[in-house]
């Protein structure tokens, strides 16, 4: 189980306890916020599941692969320093406390 | 007065985002999703590709665990297909007899596939590939089989092909057409999958069409029989002829229906408190001029947010953009757009390296494109062509070293 925020964009936020094995999109999901889409089920081709790391996050998070980095060229709302695709985050203990923002749009 | 109430008929990708999108949306009246089948609303696209290799299992195909629907105060009830709308009445009745009221109902039944009509078509062996449980009965049916036949050349159809090559199996494509997908990718792009399949030793027919099939003694498929005459060993069949648009109910209640159930901008039916979405609805295509109907994920997740809007009273009309994609092999086709009506086919990139993109233009217009394990491409045209432009011209596309990350740099968008 990991604590995740999922920070919207008008400022308010959701905090869940996601269980593992999990991404960080699924649990945006399987607890219905809205902002994250993830049309593709999670196989990084959409680019709907994209999300902003907070700024001050500490947490390790995986690299990103080449195909994940070819999507997020695309995304509806502008990619920066810190985009990710939420589906390629996966769950664990490590990334406890983690906090995302949801982009304005995601397509 | 009651609580307003929406009943959504078909649990599949688009009865299933709509439920949940009008709870994340703010819709705070009953929600009851109703479908046909016994196991919680899930994704189809793994069931012709990791779900029939094995690499993925039936648990993590759903779109969204049992305990969501009690989290989000969404009835679901499996397994009781509506058999008969009541418009005058705003009721639906199910097959087991229980009746629902609703303030707005929400057709999202799929589609069906086309059954074949030759002799032979119901021998054992002769598969499907639409549902869970056909997925199940084929991954089951390759395990003692030797030789797979597929008829049609269709997305099914290729990926079956690919999944069950990759398996061992010996596989023969017979497609009625003189190309492979001809309804859905350019000339160009047909020609790479044939290829592709080729490469891979499926024996590809084109322009043939089966007109019979023969069992063995106890009723089971051994061989197909073609135009001219020819033989071929097939143990396995799966018929990959297209999808019929499940209207049933709607066109028994005198709901305008068209191939598809027809709808309006707004996704509302010829009656006001039905809409339709998804793979059973005819709607017109903001990109295209005339109504179409569309199969793929996107149009069912889109079009579910959009009616959940209308119905939470933010109606806009429905404008997303089309884009669609397959594996085959290794071979990640995404299309962005709609091709149809493209006269002319630029490449960008080098087909021989397995990664490129076609360009269908009509005139000076870009209409789609297709692009092979070229994610950017893919996603840079669908950026662009969702926010109105600006898009390559074609004298810019044809240019040597012409590359969409650069463009969209240029471009500053
Ligand atoms: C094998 C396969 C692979 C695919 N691969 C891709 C892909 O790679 N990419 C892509 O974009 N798309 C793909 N698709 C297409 C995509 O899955 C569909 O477009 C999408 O599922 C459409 O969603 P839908 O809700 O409209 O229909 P469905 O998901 O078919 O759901 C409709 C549901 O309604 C139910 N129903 C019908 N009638 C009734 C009734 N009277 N009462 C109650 N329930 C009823 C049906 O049982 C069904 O469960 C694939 C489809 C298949 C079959
Ligand atoms: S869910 Fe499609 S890219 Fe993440």
């Amino acid at each position: 189980m990991a604590k995740i925020t999922y920070r919207h964009p008008n400022g308010t936020e959701t905090v869940v306890d996601v269980p593992v094995p999990n991404t960080v999109m699924r649990g945006a999901k399987i607890n219905n916020i809205d902002g994250i889409e993830a049309q593709c089920g999670g196989s990084a081709q959409c680019g709907t599941c994209h999300v902003y790391i907070d700024e001050a996050n500490a947490l390790p998070l995986p690299e990103m692969h080449e195909s994940e980095d070819d999507v997020l060229y695309g995304t509806a709302a502008p990619r920066r320093a810190n985009s990710r695709l939420s589906c390629q985050l996966p769950v664990s203990e490590e990334i406890d406390g983690l906090v995302v923002h949801l982009p304005e749009t995601q397509s | 007065m009651a609580a307003p109430s929406v009943v959504v008929i078909g649990a599949g990708q688009a009865g299933s985002d709509t439920a949940a999108a009008l709870r994340s949306q703010g819709f705070g009246g009953r929600i009851t999703l109703v479908g046909a089948e016994g196991v919680l609303p899930y994704q189809r696209p793994p069931l012709s590709k990791q779900f029939l290799a094995g690499t993925r299992s039936s648990t993590d195909l759903a779109l969204r665990p049992a305990s969501f629907h009690t989290a989000q105060d969404i009835e679901f009830v499996g397994q009781d297909p509506a058999v008969r709308l009541d418009r005058a009445g705003a009721r639906v009745l199910l097959a087991s007899g229980r009746s629902l009221g609703y303030q707005h109902l929400v057709l999202a039944l799929g589609a069906r596939p086309r059954r074949l009509t030759v002799p032979g078509a119901g021998l054992d062996g002769v598969l499907t590939l639409r549902t869970l449980t056909d997925a199940g009965r084929l991954r089951d049916g390759m395990r003692d089989a030797g030789h797979l036949l597929v008829i049609g050349g269709g997305f099914v159809g290729l990926e079956v092909a690919a999944t069950a090559r990759a398996a061992g199996l010996e596989v023969t494509v017979v497609e009625a057409g003189a190309r492979l997908l001809a309804r859905s990718v350019s000339g160009a792009m047909s020609a790479h999958l044939l290829a592709e399949h080729r490469a891979h030793g499926v024996r590809v027919l084109l322009s043939r069409e089966v007109t019979a099939l023969r069992g063995d003694g106890a009723g089971h498929v051994r061989e197909a029989e073609l135009d001219g005459g020819e033989r071929i060993a097939a143990d396995l069949v799966v018929v990959g002829i297209g999808a019929l648009p499940e209207v049933g109910p709607a066109a028994d209640a005198g709901l305008a229906v068209d191939d598809g159930i027809l709808v309006d901008a707004f996704l509302r039916t010829s009656d006001p408190a039905v809409h339709a979405v998804g793979d059973c609805a005819r709607f017109p295509g903001p990109h295209t001029g005339r109504p179409v109907r569309l199969e793929s994920v996107q149009n069912a997740a889109d079009q579910a947010r959009c009616v959940a809007a209308t119905l939470c009273g933010n109606p806009r009309p429905y404008a997303a953009l089309p884009w669609f994609w397959t594996e085959q092999y290794g071979l990640r086709l995404q299309i962005a757009g709609l091709g149809d009506g493209h006269d002319r086919v630029l490449t960008v990139g080098d087909p021989s390296t397995g990664r490129f993109s076609l360009l269908c233009y009509r005139g000076r217009q870009l209409l789609a494109t297709e692009s092979v394990n070229q994610p950017a491409d893919h996603m840079i045209t669908r950026r662009l062509m969702g926010a109105g432009g600006p898009l390559p011209a074609p004298e810019e596309a044809a240019r040597p070293g012409f590359g969409f990350k650069a463009f969209q740099q240029a471009a500053s968008v």
